[in-house]
C-alpha cells in the first residue's frame, strides 16, 4: 500500500476542477449551482450547492466508474485492505442488501442469527431467499443477544449444506465480536460465503487493539457504515469485497438496487473521511479508546451500573468486545435503560443511542471530548442518586427465540388481516416489528406472534419506547396472515 | 498603525478597545488565551476572544460574587469557587477571616499560568495557604461531594465552550448535593440584554429553580461585559433565604470594597421589569 496516495482526495479534486470549468449547464440538479436558491444558500452555504453535481463524463458515473470514482474507491480498497471498495449513497441498509443478494438467490438458503437489522429481513422479502437462523447466545446477565457461537454455526452447516453464505453481524450494536477468523475458515472448508455486517466497525481497521475486521479475517465481503464511526456524511457508506466474488457481479446487484442520481456530496465526504481515516484514523481510534475506557471506569464506580469490557468476552457468542462501545447495564440501579434513555434526553439534553429493556448504548466517536463525556457521567450519577423506582415493575430484557412458519417472502406476500394485538398471540405475523433503534425485530414476518412478544410490545409502549414497522402505528393491531386463505394450519 | 481587539457582541454589534500591546496569545488543550495592554482598561484576558476580566472594571464582577453571599451567612467556612481562573474570586474571599478552607476548581491549567504571570493584580493570592487548586472539570470534580461546602460560586465562562457542562442541569443538582444544608451557590448568570446570552440566562435560571428551593438574581453594571448589563444567580435550599435584616452586620467587618456596600446589596435584587418578565417565562416549556 503506497500511503503517500492516501493523501490525494481525486473524486473531490475531480469535482473542484469541474467547478472552475464553469461549465454552463442544461442538465440536472435544476439549482445549476447557481445563486438562485438563496435559503438554501442560507442554511448549506453556497459551496455545497457549487459541488452538486450529476454524473457526467468528467465527473465519472457511480454505475460503471472509471474515471475519479474509481480512482477513490481504489484508494479505500487499499486503505480497508480489501481487493476492491464500491462507494454506496443509500446508507448501510443497502449495502447489506447487495451482499445478501449478491451471494445468494431466490430459494436458495443463507446462514444468519435473528437479532440482525431490519435491513437483513427486508433483503429476504424482496429475495426470496430463505434464512437458516442461528440462535444467537444470550448472556442471562446483560439480557442481551450475543453474536453466534461457532459450535452453532458448524452444526447448522451439517443440517444445510447447501446453504450459500454465512452472514455476521460484526460487531453487535452492543459491541459484541464473533469468532470471524474462525467462521470464515469453517465456511471455507463448506464453501460457503461469509458476509459481514460492519456497519458498526469502520474503526476495527485503524487500530491493532480492536477485534479483527472482516477484511483480514478473510471474509467474503463487508459492509463498513462510514458515516457511523468514519466520519463522512450521513447515509454515505462502502461495501468491500475479496477475491472470492466477482465485482462485476456484485456492482450489478448495486445497480439494481440502488438510486440512478447518486449525490456527489455523499461521495466526496467518503473521499474525504477515507484521506482523513488515513492520516488521522490511528491516532483518532486511540483517542476513542482512552475516552471509553475512563468513561467506563467512572460508571462502573457508581454503585448499580455495569459497564461490561472485554471481561465479559470469555463465553459462547462472545469472542472478542468492541472497547469503544460504551454499553451500560443499568437494571440493578433499578432502572430500565428506556428509563435512562428517556431521561437522559427530557431532563438533561442528552442523547444516547438507543435504550432497551435493561441497557444503553452510547456511542463514543471522533466527534467526542471529555468535556461531553462529563456530562454523561454527571447526568448518569445524578439519575442513579435520584432513582425510586420501588413501585415500578421491570421486566428483564431477553432475547426472544423466533418460531418461524413461513419465510419472510411468503409471509409478505400472503393476504393478510389487521387484529387487535390481544387476539394476535398464536397467529403468523405479517409485519415486523421493531424498537428503533436498535431495529431489530421483536417479531417479523412469517414467525409466530407469542404472549411473551406482546409483553414486550406492551412493556416497550409502556416506557414511551418508540415501536415501527407495523401498518397500525399505534399498535392496537397488528396484520398477520390469514391462514385459512392461504392454506396454512399452525 | 491602530490595533484594535474586536468582540461581536451579536452578530450585528461590535465592541472594540485600542490595544496597545498583543502581550499573550496560546492556545491550551481547550480554549485560545490571550493578554491584551490596553490604555483605557490596562491589561485584559480574553478566551476563545470573549472578554473576561480586565484591570479596570474587574472590581466590579469580583465584589458581586463574593460579598453578596458573604453578607449574607457570615458563617460561611468552606467555599467551592469553580472556573475563577484568573483568581480575582479568590482575591475578595481571602478576605474574610472566617473561611476556613477554599477549593478553586479550574478545568484549564493554562489560563491561570498565565494569569499568575501577567495579570498579579487578580492572580497574586492563587498560591494562599487557604487555597487548594484543582485542575479538573467542575463537573467531574461535584459529582461524588456531598454535605461538604457552605458556599458554591460558579464563576465560569459562557455556556459556548468549555464552560457548557456548568449550565448543565446535572451540574446544579450535583451541586445542591455538596453543599451543606445552609449552603448558598452563586453563579456568574449571563446578560438579560442581547438574545443569545438572553436565553442563556433563562435556561440557566429554570434549571436552577428546579432543583432550589430559593434562586433569585442580582445585577451589577459591567462595563466590558456585552450590553454591560450582568446578572448573578443566587440559591440556596432554603434554609438560608434572603434574609437582608442580618447585612448591616456586614460593615461591622471594615472590608474595603469598590462596589458593594449594603444598601447597594438590597437594591441589586430590584430588578427591571423585562428582566422579571424574562425570569418569568421559562425557556423550556
Amino acid at each position: 500500500m503506497c500511503m503517500n496516495n492516501q493523501n490525494n482526495t481525486p473524486l473531490l479534486d475531480g469535482l473542484y476542477e469541474y467547478q472552475k470549468k464553469r461549465i454552463v449547464g442544461f442538465d440536472v440538479p435544476g439549482h445549476k449551482q447557481k445563486k438562485i436558491n438563496k435559503s438554501l444558500i442560507d442554511v448549506f452555504s453556497y459551496q455545497t450547492l457549487a459541488l452538486d453535481f450529476n454524473a457526467s463524463k468528467a465527473l465519472d458515473n457511480l454505475a460503471n466508474p472509471s474515471g475519479i470514482i474509481a480512482q477513490a474507491q481504489q484508494l479505500a480498497a487499499e486503505l480497508f485492505r480489501a481487493k476492491h471498495a464500491f462507494f454506496i449513497v443509500n446508507g448501510t441498509s443497502l449495502a447489506v442488501m447487495v451482499m445478501i443478494m449478491s451471494v445468494a438467490k431466490k430459494g436458495e438458503k443463507i446462514i444468519l442469527p435473528r437479532n440482525v437489522h431490519k435491513s437483513v429481513i427486508n433483503a429476504l422479502v424482496l429475495s426470496g431467499i430463505n434464512p437458516i437462523y442461528v440462535n444467537p447466545q444470550v448472556d442471562k446477565q446483560l439480557g442481551i443477544g450475543l453474536a453466534m457461537d461457532v459450535m452453532d454455526i458448524e452444526n447448522t452447516i451439517k443440517q444445510h449444506p447447501d446453504a450459500k453464505a454465512i452472514f455476521v453481524n460484526n460487531p453487535t450494536y452492543y459491541g459484541v465480536c464473533a469468532d470471524l477468523t474462525s467462521i470464515v475458515s469453517l465456511a471455507k472448508d463448506s464453501n460457503m460465503h461469509v458476509i459481514v455486517d460492519e456497519a458498526h466497525g469502520t474503526h476495527f481497521y485503524f487500530s491493532d487493539e480492536l477485534p479483527i475486521s472482516a477484511m483480514d479475517a478473510g471474509a467474503t465481503m463487508s459492509s463498513v457504515s462510514m458515516h457511523k464511526t468514519g466520519g463522512s456524511l450521513t447515509q454515505s457508506s462502502m461495501i468491500l469485497i475479496n477475491e472470492d466474488i466477482d465485482k462485476d457481479h456484485v456492482l450489478s446487484i448495486i445497480n439494481l438496487l440502488q438510486t440512478t442520481s447518486p449525490s456527489y456530496l455523499l461521495m466526496a465526504s467518503l473521499d474525504i473521511a477515507r484521506r482523513e481515516l488515513a492520516l488521522f484514523g490511528k491516532e483518532q481510534v486511540s483517542k476513542i479508546l482512552q475516552i471509553s475506557e475512563y468513561a467506563r471506569k467512572e460508571i462502573n464506580n457508581m454503585d448499580g451500573y455495569y459497564a461490561f469490557s472485554k471481561e465479559k468476552a470469555n463465553q459462547p457468542g462472545f469472542y472478542d468486545f468492541d472497547r469503544t462501545k460504551l454499553s451500560v447495564h443499568t437494571y440493578n440501579a433499578g432502572l430500565s435503560g428506556l428509563q435512562v434513555y428517556e431521561k437522559l434526553r427530557d431532563e438533561y439534553d442528552i442523547q444516547v443511542e438507543f435504550g432497551d429493556l435493561s441497557n444503553i448504548l452510547a456511542i463514543v466517536s471522533f466527534g467526542d471530548r471529555y468535556l461531553d463525556i462529563e456530562r454523561l457521567l454527571a447526568a448518569l450519577s445524578d439519575i442513579k442518586r435520584n432513582v425510586d423506582n420501588s413501585d415500578k415493575e421491570m421486566i428483564f430484557s431477553e432475547y426472544l427465540h423466533p418460531i418461524c412458519v413461513l419465510s419472510p417472502t411468503d409471509a409478505y406476500n400472503a393476504t393478510k388481516e389487521s387484529i387487535s394485538k390481544k387476539q394476535s398471540i398464536g397467529k403468523i405475523c405479517g409485519e415486523s416489528i421493531m424498537a428503533y433503534p436498535p431495529g431489530i425485530p421483536i417479531v417479523s414476518y412469517g414467525e409466530l406472534i407469542t404472549k411473551k412478544v406482546i409483553d414486550v410490545i406492551d412493556y416497550i409502549q409502556a416506557n414511551h419506547g418508540f415501536l415501527m414497522g407495523a401498518k397500525d402505528s399505534s399498535l392496537s393491531y397488528i396484520q398477520v396472515v390469514k391462514e385459512q386463505e392461504n392454506g396454512i394450519m399452525v | 498603525m491602530e490595533l484594535w481587539y474586536s468582540e461581536k457582541h451579536t452578530e450585528n454589534v461590535k465592541f472594540s478597545i485600542k490595544v496597545d500591546k498583543h502581550l499573550v496569545s496560546t492556545q491550551s488543550e481547550f480554549q485560545k488565551i490571550d493578554i491584551f495592554e490596553s490604555k483605557e482598561f490596562g491589561r485584559f484576558l480574553t478566551l476563545d476572544g470573549l472578554m473576561m476580566v480586565t484591570q479596570k472594571d474587574e472590581f466590579i464582577y469580583h465584589d458581586m460574587i463574593v460579598h453578596v453571599p458573604m453578607a449574607t451567612n457570615p458563617e460561611i467556612k468552606q467555599v467551592l469557587v469553580i472556573g475563577a481562573g484568573d483568581g480575582g474570586t479568590i482575591r475578595e474571599l481571602l478576605k474574610y477571616d472566617t473561611i476556613e478552607h477554599i477549593d478553586l476548581v479550574e478545568i484549564d491549567k493554562m489560563v491561570v499560568d498565565v494569569c499568575k504571570e501577567f495579570l498579579p493584580q487578580t492572580a497574586s493570592q492563587l498560591d494562599h495557604r487557604k487555597v487548594t487548586s484543582h485542575f479538573e472539570d467542575g463537573l467531574k470534580f461535584i459529582r461524588t461531594i456531598e454535605n461538604k461546602y457552605d458556599l458554591i460560586i460558579v464563576d465560569s465562562t459562557d455556556p459556548f465552550g468549555p464552560g457548557e457542562g456548568l449550565f448543565s442541569k446535572e451540574f446544579y443538582r450535583h451541586c445542591y448535593r455538596a453543599l451543606t444544608h445552609s449552603g448558598i451557590l452563586i453563579n456568574q448568570h449571563e446578560s438579560p440584554y442581547y438574545e443569545s446570552y438572553a436565553k442563556a440566562m433563562q435556561r440557566a435560571h429554570q434549571r436552577i429553580k428546579e432543583t432550589f428551593d430559593v434562586a433569585k438574581v442580582y445585577q451589577a453594571h459591567i462595563p466590558t461585559y456585552p450590553s454591560g448589563h450582568w446578572l448573578f444567580g443566587f440559591a440556596s435550599k432554603g434554609m438560608i433565604g434572603h434574609d437582608i435584616t442580618q447585612i448591616e452586620k456586614w460593615n461591622e467587618l471594615n472590608i474595603k470594597t469598590n462596589y458593594y456596600n449594603t444598601a447597594l446589596h438590597v437594591g441589586c435584587f430590584a430588578l427591571p421589569n423585562y428582566v422579571l418578565d424574562l425570569l418569568e417565562k421559562s425557556y423550556d416549556q
